[in-house]
């Protein structure tokens, strides 16, 4: 046990002096894993947060109906009392068209364009909340309201965001395809430096093996090159995507000011940025055992 | 000195005077092609002994090395070193059987990218040795061989000799209860092979097997071994 450390010991000492020896191609090698493992997560960030913030914005799920411009106080309050009976609807509020239009001047800036309107263009409304909020029991709840006496429209408000919401899903498969295809990619990057390095070393694992080593003592280097190239593309894609989230933050303190709302993009979590270091070491760590397995047996003395 | 370099090899209990280190019987090698390299060879070898495999170019002499360390198969017959039939072996215990070997190369097979002790070490750590005990063993070795002043040497900057006394510290750093050298003195003068020649009898004396491909006949008057012959893939006389 104790010389089986001293050897791995030793093997990771002298891997990374092998990778401090070349730090031109290391250095290189390195920076390409980490810009390609940075495009999928860079873009994880993005739709994690907007999904985070598509969550504030919506709730729940309203249903927005409308009188028709010229429904008496009357009409309006016998729809009130059929809101008020039905048992689908959890709570109703109603926007009378006088405050509709004040809201709209005082929150559009449009107050004169307004003030020149020869009437209201605005109809009494009700945003109502439905008891069960499943996407047919809502589109049912609307079909009916829409067929109420004297209401023109009703309109789910939903929709926009389950659109945003199929959106992000799709975000998500991109980024499990793109995270797949630059996996394979951080492999294939790692197939090739090994079997590079095997080939120069060609002489040096012929005399090795002539002189006892096991097969396990021979790969080890390799195998403990494959993995340091992966975790040190891990940090680098970490310092690019935090960099990133930084600047980006940075810019939007400003933009986020103009328009009143907070939105900052949230950074790695520590998960994240372990998960940023073990998945490239192991996908390195594979990458060498394909190559030097493939390759070793090509070398006889 | 010397005596303490190799301890080990009194203490394997299998290195018996009664048991003969290396046995070969109706050993034959034919290379696919259809090239016979080796027709019914048979000798033995006992333990402690200096013997030497003679014979031209193409005799057959590094294809019968080959079948000792277990790079080749025999295609039939049976090689017996230090108990073990090696043309049975298992793939993946030919790594230990090289390890009771101790090999001297004809071009040396030394690393460029380390010093000469770095080389020297290589036997140690590749079997697990601790740093502390391994260092005063490559000490000996190079002591041994007359190159301790070159410890940190690269072997680029060392002479052809010095490079042959170096890959026999290697061999021997070890204790390797067999010593194999492939024309050991092939590219050397006369005066560099004679001081070889001198070590072989040296570590022969304190009980290691020597085996020596060779055809050099300074080194055969030299040492007065005992001679297996090699003629077209078989034995020619058996001394």
């Amino acid at each position: 046990m104790k010389t089986w450390l001293a050897q791995h010991g030793r093997c990771f000492g002298t891997t990374f002096v092998k990778l401090a020896r070349t730090p031109l191609g290391s250095v290189f090698n390195i920076i390409v894993i980490g810009i390609a493992l940075s495009l999928p997560v860079g873009l994880y960030v993005v739709i994690d947060n907007l999904q985070a913030a598509s969550g504030q914005l919506s709730a729940e799920p309203q249903i927005s109906a409308y009188m028709a411009l010229d429904a008496s106080r009357a009409e309006t309050a016998q729809i009130e009392n059929r809101l008020k009976q039905s048992p689908r609807v959890q709570r109703f509020r109603l926007v009378p068209r006088d405050q509709a239009l004040q809201e709209l001047k005082q929150s559009s800036g449009l107050a004169d364009v307004i003030d020149s309107l020869p009437q209201n263009p605005l109809p009494d409304a009700f945003v109502i909340s439905a008891k069960n909020n499943t996407p047919q029991a809502l589109e049912a709840l609307r079909d009916e309201i829409a067929q109420w006496p004297r209401v023109v429209h009703a309109q789910l408000d939903a929709a926009w965001a389950r659109r945003l919401d199929a959106t992000l899903r799709f975000g998500r498969l991109v980024v499990l395809i793109l995270g797949g295809l630059l996996a394979l990619a951080l492999v294939a990057v790692t197939f090739n430096t090994i079997r590079l390095q095997v080939l120069t070393q060609r002489d040096e694992v012929e005399v090795i093996k002539l002189i006892g080593a096991t097969d396990a003592f021979i790969r080890r280097p390799f195998l403990y090159y494959g993995a340091l190239q992966g975790a040190a593309g891990g940090i680098v894609a970490w310092l690019i995507v935090s960099g990133g989230i930084w600047v980006v933050n940075h810019n939007l303190g400003e933009l986020s000011h103009v328009y009143a709302s907070l939105f900052q993009l949230k950074q790695l979590t520590p998960g994240d940025a372990g998960a940023l270091l073990l998945l490239p070491l192991a996908l390195g760590w594979f990458g060498a055992w394909l190559s030097v397995g493939r390759h070793l047996s090509l070398i006889e003395p | 000195m010397w005596t303490e370099v190799f301890p080990a090899f009194f203490l394997d209990p299998r290195s018996s005077l009664l048991n003969p280190m290396i046995s070969l019987s109706h050993v034959f090698k034919r290379y696919p092609g259809g090239r016979q390299a080796l027709n019914d060879i048979g000798f033995t070898i006992e333990t402690g002994e200096l013997a030497f495999i003679t014979g031209h170019s193409g005799a057959g002499k590094s294809t019968l090395l080959k079948l000792l360390v277990g790079i080749e198969r025999p295609t039939s017959g049976s090689i017996i070193v230090n108990g073990q039939n090696v043309g049975t072996l298992q793939a993946r215990a030919v790594p230990f059987l090289r390890r009771k070997f101790g090999l001297i190369f004809q071009d040396h097979k030394l690393l460029f990218d380390r010093s000469a002790f770095g080389n020297v070490a290589l036997p140690l750590e590749i079997s697990g040795y601790g740093a502390k005990d391994g260092a005063r063993r490559v000490r000996a070795a190079l002591d041994k061989v007359g190159l301790l002043k070159y410890e940190k040497a690269m072997p680029i900057t060392l002479s052809g000799g010095e490079q042959q006394r170096l890959c026999i510290a290697r061999a021997i750093v070890h204790r390797p209860a067999i010593l194999l050298a492939d024309e050991p003195t092939g590219n050397l003068d006369a005066d560099y092979a004679t001081e070889i020649g001198e070590l072989f009898r040296s570590f022969n004396q304190v009980g290691v097997t020597v085996i020596v491909a060779t055809h050099d006949q300074a080194l055969l008057t030299q040492l007065k071994p005992r001679v297996i012959a090699l003629r077209n893939g078989a034995l020619a006389e058996a001394a």
